[in-house]
């Protein structure tokens, strides 16, 4: 294959990617998208291992490494639960961090690349160099720790060390000094150790970063370490001078970057306040306790049978999917519990809030699983303005996000975050282990108020019994 | 803040409804307003001038008295020309006016400078449902519409066996499937009938069903939604076909209930002197449109007429026939009108400035201090769909372009210059100290980022997790970085220079490995949970 012949498959690897993303904007071209992705991903592959920069000694190692990796990655994409999809992604950014690191790496003790460059060239390629190392190290280690968080090994708690600005301050002068010291170094030796020394900060720095983010900030944090691993392969291509290593790194690059965007504006918090990380602790605000008016009175208790009854002497019934239900795998029970209602007429509407669940857009994936069709699932902004008309709002395992305080009390440190407004519906239904708080740490006023019933107990097992009664 | 509101009787013959109740009353005065009552307001809706004043409202005995000391008249119906003389210079008036067809009580509103709130206006936007008036008047007309008929009719609805022989269930049949109309459907199957209903809109057919009746469609193409979500005039042959449909019910069904209204215009005459004549001795009709002529040929407006054997109801003033009900739910949306103005600060301490940049108040204000701003300009969202003739169900809820950016609006002119600046400072200086090499690829990648998000703005919230595995897969392009190193054609490069070949085909190796484990593994995932999402 020439040159030309692969720089030509460069560009249509380019725009079959940005078809791909372009068709995941909604469902029915999604697909579609998906099978763009594959064929880009298919010709850039085959481009370049036939192309010029590869020499038919590398095709043994290549085509055993590849068997290697495919085999693990569709192993693990077959048997991941749904519930478990934030680990996985979570997972998968750290290996493109490694691997980027990795590609810094042996770019790095090849002194084969800078042959022929002018001495301005060189300087910008080794910056090139310590930036795609620096990226890829905090993405790996990052997501390495979210990963932990997301799957429980780790606690969700952030870890707030004292003087965790300065901290990073200190971190990014030690990069930046190094930096300075290893453009300046004239051998890789020589290098070497700056090299090292900021890999290993920018590590810490990752696994730092990512630790003092609170569990309910998680879904900005996935949706950041997406966008990171995107930035890590365009710096991996201005270091080897790839184009399509560039575009491509880009567009996921900004894509991260705009769905933590969103993520953000969905809690009405910047997205400086989220990275800088404890929720809450900021600002010399006090503790949460200490500020909004604690709501008092009695809770409302119900049972199964009970929340049957009203479900099914119901027209209108909106459901609001959190956390807890992916906890408890209650996804095919709700939907069941929908279909029953359905067929007797019950108009059922589920309400997702934009950071329910610990990543983005994580409820829709659950119920698809359980078969729930896309058409009455709606956005928060949907169907807010419908409570009031609303017979039941059933709130399974959701707390912050359907929290009253942060429209009625200024002093909630979780004031200002949209929510949806379950309270305003005849009767609310909330469905929790226990009185706990969410992530927010926040106590929720909802659960006193007159018109909401508390369904205690696990959600899976609860609505089990729901169906039963429903059924009968 | 103690803006007097006052509550006068309704002094139309017939009226049975007040403005305000106890219960609501309590609620305006928390809001910080005074609440004043005139003597015997509530009587005709069993509503007793104690009950009132121990929800802490002052009763006024004196008429005159309670017009001129209020600052907002509640009222329910318009007033008449001696009411309005009543009214105190500037003051502020609520109530229904039907600003089409009064154009002398506007223009002698606006005489007296008056600011005029008119319940018949509220926009019919989702915002302004609590507010809405009309939909809930017609809600308590639909349900007693069937009780009227009930009453007329000489059987049972319910169909049942008994001893002393089967009674075949009631049929109803509801034309116009409005608010009214599904209040009609809920209650005739509330009593056990079997309903029918009929509506020029296809997209109802879903609403009939969802309060237990059974759609009839008129088979012919076309849509009749207006704007604002309320019927418009249908062609001629739509017309002839709809006809037929019509008289094939009559035949069968023991009761109708027309509903049929059209903004503006007199009420469609859609039941025949005929069909009446087909109909079962005993039958029943309930025109609810007999104050805009009525729906039927043989409706007498106001009255109960046989004409055929069949019953024709042509009541005016259903709501006000369930005057407690029609005034409890009348007051909770003025209630809510008040709320609305306190939070866009159009009620300010004890000034009264609607603000007209709000939609709802814009619509529902008809004059504004002595000014005539009726008719108010077209709304700008109808809850009817906008291009359903395929599609009704999914056009329903109409997805706006991307629900984020929406609310963040164009940037301040200084922050965007400030923006900018900075930018054209960063090109500047990359431009001064940059290879050439280099800048082609900057070129590059400054256009991906814009593409990227170009491209993402546009996804759907339900499709962020999708769209996150995907451009996972996607950056294990990062793949191609490690290909490239992994075996070089080395022959252009002199052959002294020692290089660690087989640490760099390691490390390369390792990275191809991880990057193929994401490669795979993404797309696969990808793919799974796409063909999850299922309509």
């Amino acid at each position: 294959m020439t040159s030309s012949l692969s720089t030509v498959s460069y560009i249509g690897a380019t725009i079959l990617f940005i078809l791909c993303l372009g068709g995941l904007s909604n469902q029915e071209t999604s697909r579609r998208g998906n099978l763009y992705g594959m064929i880009g991903m298919t010709i850039a592959v085959v481009a370049t291992v036939f192309g010029v920069q590869v020499t038919s000694a590398g095709l043994p190692y290549i085509i055993a490494a590849m068997a290697v990796g495919a085999g693990i990655g569709l192993y693990a994409a077959r048997v991941v639960q749904m519930t478990q999809m934030p680990e996985l992604v979570a997972l998968m950014h750290s290996l493109v961090g490694l691997a980027a690191m990795l590609v810094g790496y042996a770019n790095f003790i090849d002194p084969a690349v800078s042959v022929n460059l002018t001495p301005a060239e060189k300087g910008i390629h080794e910056i090139e160099m310590y930036l795609g190392v620096l990226i890829g190290a905090v993405t790996f280690s990052g997501s390495v720790i979210a990963f932990g968080k997301l799957s429980g090994k780790i606690g969700g708690k952030p870890l707030t060390l004292p003087a965790r600005h300065w901290l990073n301050l200190a971190g990014l002068l030690l990069v930046i000094y190094y930096g300075y010291a290893f453009v300046n170094a004239h051998s890789v030796p020589e290098a070497m150790t700056p090299m090292i020394v900021m890999t290993v900060v920018a590590l810490l720095f990752g696994v730092h970063m990512v630790m003092a983010i609170g569990g309910a900030d998680m879904p900005v944090v996935v949706s950041m370490l997406n966008s990171y691993s995107g930035w890590a392969a365009a710096a991996t291509g201005f270091m080897l001078s790839n184009d399509l290593l560039i575009v491509t790194g880009a567009l996921v690059g900004s894509s991260g970057a705009i769905l933590s965007y969103i993520m953000c504006a969905a809690m009405n918090r910047h997205f400086i306040s989220v990275i800088a990380g404890g929720f809450g602790t900021d600002g010399g605000s006090p503790a949460p306790a200490a500020g909004g008016a604690q709501p008092a009175g009695e809770v409302n208790p119900i049972l199964a049978p009970e929340t049957a009854e009203l479900l099914r002497e119901a027209r209108n019934v909106i459901i609001v999917p959190g956390y807890g239900m992916a906890v408890a795998q209650a996804q095919h029970t709700v939907y069941e519990i929908t279909k029953v209602l359905r067929e007797r007429g019950v108009n059922v509407r589920f309400g997702i809030h934009p950071v329910a669940g610990r990543m983005p857009g994580h409820m829709n994936v659950l119920l698809a699983e359980a078969r729930v069709p896309y058409d009455i699932v709606f956005e928060m902004d949907e169907l807010n303005d419908d409570f009031p008309t609303t017979d039941v709002a059933m709130v399974i395992g959701a707390n912050d996000i359907v929290n009253p305080a942060a429209q009625d009390d200024p002093t909630s440190p979780i004031a200002g975050m949209p929510v949806l407004e379950v309270w305003k519906a005849k009767t609310s239904i909330v469905m929790k282990r226990s009185m706990a708080s969410g992530y927010a740490g926040v106590d929720n006023p909802l659960f006193y108020k007159d018109n909401n019933r508390m369904l205690f107990g696990d959600a899976k097992k609860m609505l089990d019994e729901v169906l039963i009664v429903l059924k009968s | 803040m103690s803006l007097l509101i006052g509550v006068p009787r309704e002094v139309f013959p017939g009226e049975k409804r007040v403005a305000t109740v106890p219960a609501v009353v309590e609620k305006l005065i928390k809001q910080g307003f005074r609440v004043a009552v005139e003597a015997g307001a509530g009587d005709t809706a069993q509503i007793s001038d104690d009950a009132y004043r121990a929800a802490g409202a002052e009763i006024v005995d004196d008429r005159a008295r309670l017009w001129a000391a209020s600052d907002i008249v509640f009222k329910v119906r318009g007033p008449d020309s001696d009411e309005v003389g009543l009214l105190r210079e500037g003051g502020t008036l609520v109530s229904f006016i039907w600003p089409a067809q009064n154009p002398e009580l506007l223009k002698q509103l606006a005489a007296r400078k008056a600011t005029v709130l008119a319940m018949d206006s509220v926009p019919r936007i989702s915002r302004a449902q609590k507010l809405d008036a009309l939909s809930s008047m017609a809600n308590i007309a639909g349900y007693r519409a069937v009780i009227e008929a009930a009453h007329e009719f000489g059987r049972f609805f319910t169909g049942s066996i008994t001893a002393a022989g089967k009674v075949p269930p009631a049929k109803v049949f509801v034309i116009g499937a409005g608010v009214a109309g599904l209040a009609a459907i809920g209650a005739a199957t509330g009593l056990g009938a079997i309903v029918r209903a009929n509506d020029t809109r296809p997209e109802v057919g879903d609403q009939v069903k969802s309060m237990g009746g059974e759609f009839v469609p008129v088979e012919y193409e076309e849509v009749g939604s207006g704007v604002g979500g309320y019927a418009k005039v249908m062609s001629e042959g739509f017309q002839k076909a709809q006809r037929e449909v019509f008289a094939k019910q009559a035949k069968d069904v023991d009761i109708i209930i027309t509903t049929a209204l059209i903004p503006g215009k007199p009420a469609p005459r859609l039941i025949t002197e005929d069909m009446v004549k087909s109909m079962k001795q005993g039958s029943v009709i309930v025109d609810m449109a007999a104050e805009q002529g009525g729906n039927c040929e043989c409706t007498v407006p106001g009255e109960v007429v046989v004409r055929h054997g069949v019953t024709i109801i042509g009541y005016k003033d259903l709501p006000s026939r369930l005057a407690q009900q029609a005034s409890t739910l009348y007051a909770t949306n003025l209630f809510r009108l008040m709320e609305d103005m306190i939070k866009t600060k159009s009620i300010d301490g004890d000034a009264i400035n609607v603000d007209m940049a709000d939609e709802v108040l814009r619509g529902t204000t008809v004059i504004d201090k002595g000014e005539v701003s009726w008719p108010p300009p077209a709304p700008k969202l109808s809850a009817a769909p906008a291009a359903a003739v395929a599609k009704p169900a999914a056009a329903a809820v109409k997805p706006k372009g991307h629900g984020h950016g929406a609310s963040s609006g164009p940037m301040a002119g200084t922050k965007t210059a400030v923006v900018f600046g900075v930018g054209a400072l960063l090109f500047l200086l990359v431009g001064r100290f940059a290879p050439a090499s280099f800048l082609a690829h900057f070129t590059v990648f400054v256009l991906a980022c814009f593409i990227g998000y170009m491209v993402v703005w546009n996804v759907k919230p339900a499709l962020h997790t999708p769209l996150m595995s995907v451009t996972n897969a996607v950056s294990s392009i990062i793949a191609i970085g490690a290909l490239v190193q992994i075996a070089p054609d080395l022959s252009r490069i002199s052959a002294d220079l020692s290089r660690p070949g087989e640490w760099i085909r390691w490390l390369s190796v390792g990275a191809i490995a991880l990057a193929t484990i994401n490669m795979f593994g993404g797309f696969a995932v990808t793919q799974r949970m796409l063909a999850m999402f299922r309509k």
